[in-house]
């Protein structure tokens, strides 16, 4: 019997192997085609990019590969600006200072560290620096990307200051080997590390390059081509909205899902209604109240990170989803050892929350890269204000179409290929926000 | 009907007869609902009543500082040492007081006719009269800054009295210090919200109700503030979008408004369904390269859609690369008309839409069919179930249980999916009347209101249907979808 019985199962074992084989060749055909399907615009696109404006149509054309391959396109979107040469030299200034400096604070910290104890003057050197550092570098980043001038010798001895600090900070967050609990509330301070001191010169040397292009910005600006102009208030309007918006988002949402107040539902319910709203039904007012405020056309990009931020208090439906999954018990047992409501958020639930605050912050990221409508509004015809989206959406429909379609697909490769590299490496992130996000509605 | 009736029926008549339970039960729940919201309105209006009364006793039974409070606010809490909050108060009421004199009141007394001076050309000069548009936003602004002081003034009141008792009692009143303690601890919450809310009132609530006030008025192209005032006309709007007729958009209305839920539903359950096979397809045990594959269709939510969407209607414009290489390969002989053609317009929104839309609904099923647990599926192969039968039985309703809030949270994007169209087709072609397009949805046709015809009186009026539509088919789901989540349960 027991023959017979394997004797019998083993040509049904083959056949379902055979129809296992089957199916996955079926499966990997579908998917085979669908990623052809998936990717073939964007290789179009980067094809058609190459197609020079100059030699060739920069139009539509009916064949797709150009028949020289030039970078003219892209060299029509840097025409008028020194952003090379200016990157270049910024970069090279921005590295060797940053070698001396590393080399230095190295040299300095190791005749330090031979010594016991932690200095007072290192911890005074470290407070104030790193408050000044934070104040200094938002006021020069916005200095730098919008090219203000800033107002002369206030702005110029205020870096100055700033950089002395970030040297006397730096040298001491080297130098001091203790946990401290001052140098964990600095954000990127990395401790627990065998190669502890190469992260921390490695950090350093970072921000010593970024410091130097910064001063580099100032001493000789960039000058923007149309395109590059666009580019930057971009990156300003995007980079503004992921720290503020994020901001915003988390406080409320923590405060929705951990603490329980009068009106908690009622702001939940609200924001459920005024969500049925039409965002666009809203848009004169609120260019009307930007106008007020001197926040339109040239001066657009303030402007949007406005409204970008200001109502995004209502997105916080998948951030309060993941803190609702964090166990209250752990509120519970720090608040029993007496800490206050704030310190349990800061102390407690934000390192938990990491990945809903990474994906937080990419949202808030990727967003204005593709917001047309607010953008064009506000902007109001002043190509100053515009953003890559309006940008280039007048390139392809309400200009010379047939000639700028080429190199829209440039400016729209430069735009991607940044973009698309910050979410692929950050997908892990993504998938958990929106998975989260879905399951719990 | 009996339990046992119900559960002899097949998975159709079970719907069938749910969807009849729900409707017929639908006038005992809308008057429910109309009896709720009496009780609530009497309810408001009783606490109202004692609140007035409260008034009174504590004005009755207050000390000196408590009936200073009703004059000056914060005074009260000054003279019990509280000077944080006294100040604060005081410092509100003093704002709240040179607001309506300077600024306030002019606007309010003005909001009944939405002003009458019409502004005139004297010889060379402009006289300016009344700006309705100001007047409509300040007095808005103003009704609701007159609330805000009527609330904080009876909190005023409130805190004096309960002052009053902890002093009676002998207890200490919570020092300034200690007050702006517990904004980082017991009322944290209100440190947290602050700003948002601030943010949301303005740039969110107000304009919101500004624009639901403008849809009774005559706001238009011709009533442009500050050169022509508008004034307020009733149901006059609703009337023009809704009705038939030579000068109404109701035919428009209604074609809009049926290609808006068609689309909603295609562009909802078409990608739904294809995005949860491309999801087992990929999970399926031994596909190799899970994740390239994944990060093949995930390009698509990567790159910015502006450029995508805009590069791919270029690919399917009249001489874009589509049409020219199917004329070159001999498969059609006339071009093929993607934008041009209602019927084409639309089908190719929606193709193109699965391309965009799959790839998150992959990610969501990916992460909801590792959840399921895997003895389920090995009880049913011993059982002797094919895939079909499992996919049917235990795959779909765990996914449609679980991701049930999400279709309506879908459902409602693609009601407002801005973008996919507007980057697309700009809805057209065109030839509606009210200068709305085949492929227009209730939010382009709003935004072409908005922009280029400045009519922004039919611009609100679009608005508040779409807020009708999404609230009805929000409420109707909620009745019908049969888990409504504990909130806590995550906890």
């Amino acid at each position: 019997m027991a023959e017979k019985n394997t004797l019998a199962a083993q040509p049904k074992l083959r056949s379902k192997k055979g129809h296992e084989r089957r199916t996955n060749g079926t499966i990997y055909t579908v998917l085979t085609i669908m990623s052809i399907i998936w990717l073939v615009p964007f290789v179009f696109l980067v094809l058609q990019s190459f197609r020079s404006y100059k030699l060739e149509k920069g139009g539509m054309v009916d064949y797709l590969l150009p028949k020289h391959f030039s970078l003219d396109n892209y060299a029509f979107l840097f025409e008028g600006s020194n952003f090379f040469s200016w990157c270049g030299k910024a970069i090279l200034v921005g590295l060797i200072v940053a070698a001396a400096a590393t080399l230095l604070i190295h040299l300095c910290g190791k005749a330090l560290d031979k010594r016991e104890g932690e200095d007072k003057g290192a911890r005074i050197l470290m407070i104030g620096g790193s408050l000044l550092v934070a104040f200094a570098a938002l006021v020069a980043l916005t200095a730098a990307l919008q090219g203000f001038a800033l107002a002369g010798k206030a702005g110029t001895l205020l870096i100055a200051l700033a950089l002395f600090m970030l040297v006397g900070f730096l040298m001491a967050k080297v130098y001091l080997k203790q946990d401290s609990k001052l140098l964990r509330s600095i954000p990127g301070y990395v401790v627990e590390d065998k190669h502890e001191g190469a992260k921390k010169l490695c950090t350093l040397a970072l921000e010593f390059l970024v410091l130097s292009i910064i001063i580099q910005h100032m001493l000789a600006p960039m000058t923007a081509s149309q395109y590059v102009r666009w580019y930057i208030n971009t990156l300003t309007i995007a980079l503004f909205t992921a720290v503020l918006q994020t901001a915003i988002v988390l406080s409320v949402s923590y405060a929705l899902s951990r603490l329980r107040f009068k009106g908690r539902k009622l702001i939940m319910n609200s924001v459920l209604v005024l969500g049925l709203f039409p965002g666009f039904l809203t848009m004169i007012t609120l260019y009307f109240l930007l106008k007020q405020l001197g926040l339109t056309q040239a001066n657009a990009v303030p402007g949007l990170i406005l409204i970008y931020c200001a109502s995004s208090g209502m997105g916080y439906y998948i951030s309060k989803g993941f803190f609702d999954t964090i166990p209250k018990s752990l509120d519970e047992s720090a608040r029993i050892d007496g800490a206050t409501r704030f310190q349990v958020f800061l102390k407690i639930i934000m390192p938990l929350a990491k990945p809903i605050v990474i994906y937080t912050v990419l949202m808030a990221f990727m967003a204005p890269w593709g917001d047309y409508v607010f953008a064009s509004y506000v902007a109001f015809g002043d190509p100053k204000g515009y953003n890559v989206a309006v940008g280039l959406y007048n390139w392809v429909n309400t200009n010379d179409f047939q000639n700028y379609f080429t190199r829209f697909c440039a400016g729209g490769v430069l735009v991607a290929v940044p973009i698309t590299a910050l979410f692929l490496a950050l997908q892990k992130y993504y998938v958990e926000g929106v998975t989260g996000g879905a399951v719990k509605g | 009907m009996v339990d046992l009736n119900y559960l002899k029926m097949s998975k159709p008549q079970k719907f069938a007869y749910n969807f009849g339970k729900f409707f017929k039960a639908l006038p005992g729940r809308i008057g429910g609902g109309f009896v709720k919201l009496g009780r609530a309105i009497a309810g408001f209006f009783k606490a109202f009543g004692l609140s007035v009364a409260d008034l009174f006793t504590t004005f009755k039974n207050g000390d000196w500082k408590t009936r200073l409070s009703y004059l000056i606010m914060g005074s009260g809490s000054m003279a019990r040492g509280q000077w944080g909050r006294g100040l604060l108060f005081f410092l509100f009421q003093t704002v709240f007081n040179l607001y309506m004199v300077n600024f306030g009141m002019a606007y309010l007394s003005k909001l009944g006719t939405l002003g009458t001076v019409a502004t005139e050309k004297v010889g060379r000069k402009t006289v300016y009269g009344d700006n309705s548009f100001l007047i409509l936003l300040y007095g808005v602004l103003t009704l609701f800054f007159v609330l805000a002081f009527i609330y904080t003034w009876r909190v005023n009141i409130k805190q004096n009295k309960i002052a009053q008792q902890i002093e009676a009692s002998g207890k200490k009143l919570k020092s300034t210090k200690e007050d702006l303690q517990s904004l980082m601890d017991s009322q944290f919450h209100k440190t947290l919200l602050a700003l948002p809310t601030l943010g949301v009132f303005v740039f969110t609530i107000l304009p919101i109700f500004f624009m639901i006030l403008v849809a009774f008025t005559n706001f238009d192209y011709n009533h442009q503030p500050p050169a022509k005032l508008f004034t307020w006309v009733g149901f006059e709007n609703f009337k023009q979008l809704l009705s038939s007729g030579s000068a109404s958009y109701g035919d428009t209305f209604r074609q809009v408004l049926f290609w808006t839920l068609v689309w909603a539903f295609f562009a909802t359950f078409l990608n739904y369904f294809l995005g949860m096979f491309v999801a087992i397809m990929i999970n399926k045990k031994g596909i190799k390269l899970k994740k390239m594959w994944r990060t093949i269709l995930v390009m698509t939510i990567a790159i910015p859609q502006f450029v995508s969407l805009l590069y791919v209607s270029k690919m399917f414009a009249a001489d874009g690369l589509i049409n020219t290489y199917l004329l070159k390969w001999g498969i059609i002989h006339e071009k093929i008309p993607f934008w041009t053609d209602p019927g084409w317009a639309r089908f190719t929104i929606i193709l193109i839409n699965i391309w965009i839309g799959i790839p998150y609904l992959m990610l969501i099923a990916t992460g909801i069919l590792m959840n399921i647990p895997a003895d389920l599926y090995e009880s049913a192969r011993i059982d002797g179930a094919n895939a079909m039968q499992m996919y049917g039985k235990i795959t779909l309703p765990y996914m449609l249980f679980v991701t049930g809030p999400y279709l309506l949270t879908s459902f409602t994007g693609n009601i407002n999916n801005f973008n996919v169209i507007f980057l697309l087709s700009q809805g057209r072609p065109m030839g509606l009347a009210g200068n709305a397009g085949s492929t227009d949805l209730l939010i382009t046709w709003l935004y072409r209101m908005t922009v280029s015809d400045t009519n922004y009186k039919i611009a609100a009026v679009i608005g508040i249907m779409v807020f009708v539509v999404l609230a009805v088919i929000n409420l109707v789901v909620y009745n019908l979808i049969p888990s409504v989540k504990n909130e806590e349960d995550f906890q």
